[in-house]
């Protein structure tokens, strides 16, 4: 059987009650849910941030999305999977990304939405600029930290 | 071909995007990038570090060895910072 797939790019909230219910619905044969969602925060360091905002590749976001959600599936048993992607302005607390990963079992499930944020934060076509309290923009810069998550799922 | 900006690239160039015919002898993603340097001081600002710049070809990643022919849009981007 298919694994059930949703990938949206919205400027949009998302609700995540009722993702995970879309994603569950009708569905017995899942047995776990993970659910991993982003935040905005209110500061990096000692800068107060007033505002992020997240430009993105249109069509690009979501195939390269596409792809990781694909490996996702023939690495893992996974029984459904949802992956929304916010673009545009954000204010500290608001959502900017979610994961879902169903499987029969949570080990799967938990595997598979660490792979996939790990994959989108260093290849999913996105870049944040900071609008600090100061009135300075400034591009979030990439972290090491983030390639070296990435660089422990190459098989 | 169509040639895409993003983030601080698409700001130091000034544009989103752009159609461009590079001549036969660029042939891969790093002739092009060295093509656009010498197009103008805001290319040369975009890609001053080159080895920092990422490229898309029609929607997938590539690296700087790889050849451009064929290819309807190609993309210029720092590292990406979503998620």
């Amino acid at each position: 059987m298919t694994t059930p797939v949703t990938i949206r790019i919205q400027s949009a909230d998302f609700d995540i009650a009722a993702e995970i219910a879309a994603l569950t619905k009708g569905n017995t044969d899942i047995g776990a849910v993970v659910s991993f969602s982003g935040i905005c925060r209110g500061g990096e360091g000692d800068k107060a941030i007033a505002a992020m905002t997240l430009e993105h590749y249109p069509g690009m976001a979501e195939a390269e999305i596409g792809r990781h959600v694909s490996e996702a599936i023939a690495r893992w048993p996974l029984t459904g999977v949802t992956v929304i992607h916010r673009f545009g302005r954000v204010v500290p607390g608001d959502n900017i990304v979610l994961v879902l990963t169903a499987s029969v079992h949570r080990e799967a499930a938990f595997q598979a939405a660490e792979f996939l944020m790990d994959y989108l934060k260093t290849n999913a076509p996105f870049w944040k600029s900071e609008q600090r309290t100061d009135d300075n923009t400034v591009w979030v810069d990439a972290q090491t930290h983030d390639d070296n998550a990435a660089a422990r799922w190459k098989k | 071909m169509k040639v895409l900006y993003f983030a601080w690239v698409r700001e130091r160039v000034g544009k989103a995007e752009e159609t461009l015919e590079p001549p036969a002898s660029v042939r891969t993603v790093s002739d092009l990038m060295q093509w656009l340097v010498a197009r103008g001081e805001e290319y040369a600002s975009a890609f001053a570090s080159p080895r920092t710049i990422r490229a898309a070809i029609d929607h997938t990643h590539v690296k700087p060895d790889t050849a451009i022919a064929g290819a309807r849009e190609i993309a210029f981007f720092p590292p990406m910072t979503g998620g």
